[in-house]
């Protein structure tokens, strides 16, 4: 009797200091690729705002040019800046734009597989397909 | 760069003070109420419509505006330039075009206009003066689509008014739309009836301002 292949799901950390030197159009490249290639991407800190919406924009050409690609689920778990003072925040705020914001997660999963992603603000519900 | 020309643009206004429009966008998800209420503002000030509204998400897969539209309120006139966009959302599959009996081949030529859509509506955005973020307030907020585009429309310091339209639905959650925006504007309102489009134009007032 042939055996019956479990299915499973690949979580692919990145640490920050991964794409920290990469250039915006390469960084969105390299974080495609691995979702292309099935798996979701757990990144440590997050894309400029700028970058997110050019992640969108190769995700909608990569749909229309690869066949059976439909898309991405995307969510950002940010640290919790709403109780900080305005000194922290100042501080904080300093740190990101030098570091980029590693206080955050960013989840990006290929939308064949992840069916929808709830955020609320502290909790991410992540519904497979 | 873009500080330099917008300091320029404005420089340009206030020494040539001839009145010009305020390019005004709309932004959203798919299936928020951004053509309904741009619907909603052409009909109280034109008489016309912008487009054509539908239950089925991707109706507007291209940028449409209406130019010249002049909003009066207590006693002060403004001119906008009304651009009504395609809804963003992060995937597209014509499979669920089909769930809503739309044959094959109809149901991807949708998908691929609904993915050039998105792409023509973020190219858009460096050409606002001002936008509007229409939410659906019976929805989650917390939605990252709408999380990047407010993050976007800062990062290029283009003001914003956030919108929560279907306010007249039991589900809609106004409070949850405010907490999840702290920091801007939010106006409840139904594009559909026309509620709250007193505070509405309020608010466009105080954003134009900002522009």
């Amino acid at each position: 009797m042939a055996k019956k292949r479990k299915k499973g799901l690949t979580l692919q950390f990145i640490p920050f200091s991964e794409i920290s030197s990469l250039g915006g159009l390469e960084r969105i490249k390299k974080l495609l690729k691995i979702v292309l290639d099935n798996k979701v991407v757990v990144l440590q800190g997050r894309l400029k705002p700028q970058e997110e919406t050019r992640l969108i924009e190769d995700t909608m050409i990569m749909i229309d040019n690869i066949k059976g690609f439909k898309g991405v689920e995307l969510a950002v778990i940010t640290g919790d800046s709403e109780n900080k003072s305005f000194f922290n925040k100042l501080r904080f705020g300093l740190a990101r734009a030098i570091a980029g914001q590693q206080d955050a997660i960013t989840i990006i999963g290929p939308a064949s597989i992840v069916k929808e992603m709830k955020k609320d603000p502290k909790k991410l519900e992540v519904m497979m397909r | 760069m873009r500080i330099l020309k917008n300091f320029t643009r404005r420089m340009f206004s206030l020494f040539f003070r001839k009145k010009r429009e305020i390019s005004l966008g709309f932004y959203g998800p798919p299936n928020a109420g951004k053509t309904s209420l741009a619907n909603r503002i052409c009909k109280d000030w034109t008489g016309e419509d912008v487009g054509k509204v539908s239950k089925m998400a991707h109706e507007t897969r291209s940028i449409q505006f209406k130019e010249e539209v002049e909003i009066k309120y207590k006693e002060k006139i403004l001119k906008f330039k009304l651009i009504d966009t395609p809804g963003i959302a992060t995937k597209i599959d014509y499979e669920d075009f089909m769930k809503m009996k739309m044959k094959k081949k109809q149901a991807q030529k949708r998908a691929k206009e609904a993915t050039q859509g998105i792409v023509e509506a973020i190219q858009w955005l460096d050409d606002m003066d001002a936008v509007i973020v229409v939410i659906d307030a019976t929805q989650n907020p917390y939605s990252q689509v709408n999380i990047t585009i407010v993050g976007n429309l800062v990062a290029r310091k283009i003001p914003v008014l956030v919108v929560a339209n279907k306010v007249d639905l039991k589900k809609a959650d106004l409070k949850k739309v405010e907490a999840a925006f702290p920091e801007y504007d939010v106006v409840g309102i139904s594009a559909k009836y026309g509620k709250n489009m007193d505070e509405f134009y309020e608010s466009v007032f105080k954003l134009a301002k900002r522009a």
